[in-house]
């Protein structure tokens, strides 16, 4: 395909990912428009047969419901949020997500730490700039950030803090964390 | 974003049956911008398409448009990508992948969120 000269907007896409309902759409909501996406997943061979797919050529597919979020800096500079789906089932779609992705957001919950690993071995293994912002439920004991580094071995260079993906000023905190930890990682790959 | 899957459709009858078209690797957030050019005589696009030109007149990301069309990505792809064989839009990838994004961009990202 043929591409436009770049006088056009720019759009950034940062991703959200972490285990399941570890707070992904809380944080996207707190800080950004919502929008609604369908998008399809592959069916498996047992629902094939199943689902009626006639007419359907060479793709078996069934629509999944997704969202993303929309910040808008200034006109024409966007910044999209993509949460990463956290079920197994829908792996197929990170590889997608994840092209071009300016930055990754792994959030966690430390009473269920293990949640992440995919995550963090997924963004270690592209390259992909990320955090770790550890969501301070209620009820859960608070760790500290250096803890949660040492349990989930992380790089010392990757930043680790805790949030409550409830609250906007939170959500902020833990984009702009984000945002400078790419900076510095492009910085440092320019050099 | 953790949710289960829908009802199972039949969303490629808008396409023709078509699961492929030249959109299929189109990223997410790839900047679709209507050419301004009518359509050629003899051509028919649909009122979905008719809807992604309006939509993309000042320029809209893959996903925006899919959200506002409310149609599969999958479809939208096929539907985008046909537009751009009719040399309807253009197609620019997000700046991230070519060419990086520059310093200045991610500092005033920086400060827009800073100041949100």
């Amino acid at each position: 395909m043929a591409f436009a000269p770049s006088d056009e907007p720019v759009a950034l896409k940062i991703l959200v990912a972490g285990g399941f309902g570890v707070g992904k759409t809380t944080l996207v909501g707190a800080i950004s428009e919502i929008r609604p996406l369908r998008t399809e997943e592959v069916l498996s061979d047992r629902s094939v047969g199943v689902d009626d797919i006639d007419g359907v050529e060479g793709k078996t597919t069934t629509t999944v419901a997704m969202d993303f979020g929309r910040i808008t800096i200034r006109e024409g500079l966007v910044v999209y949020l993509f949460g990463t789906p956290g079920q197994e089932r829908f792996w197929f779609m990170w590889d997608e997500l994840s092209y071009g992705a300016l930055g990754a957001v792994v959030l966690a919950d430390t009473r269920r730490l293990t949640d992440c690993f995919p995550s963090i071995d997924y963004f270690e293994q592209r390259g992909t700039p990320f955090i770790v912002a550890v969501n301070c439920f209620d009820g859960a004991e608070r760790h500290e950030p250096d803890d949660v580094r040492v349990a989930l071995d992380l790089d010392p260079e990757v930043p680790v803090l805790l949030c409550d993906v409830r609250r906007r000023a939170s959500a902020k905190v833990v984009l702009v964390t984000l945002v400078e930890h790419a900076l510095k990682t492009l910085t440092a790959a320019q050099r | 974003m953790d949710e289960e899957a829908g009802p199972v459709v039949r969303p490629f009858a808008l396409t023709g049956g078509r699961a492929r078209s030249s959109g299929d690797n189109l990223d997410l957030i790839a900047m679709v911008r209507s050419t301004g050019t009518p359509p050629h005589g003899d051509t028919t696009i649909g009122p979905e398409q008719r809807r992604i030109l309006e939509i993309a007149r000042s320029g809209a990301s893959v996903a925006d448009i899919a959200s506002d069309v409310d149609l599969p990505l999958g479809v939208v792809r096929v539907l985008i990508g046909d537009l751009h064989d009719q040399g309807l839009i253009v197609v620019r990838p997000p700046v991230t992948v070519a060419p990086q994004p520059s310093e200045r961009i991610l500092k005033e990202v920086i400060n827009g969120l800073r100041a949100l």
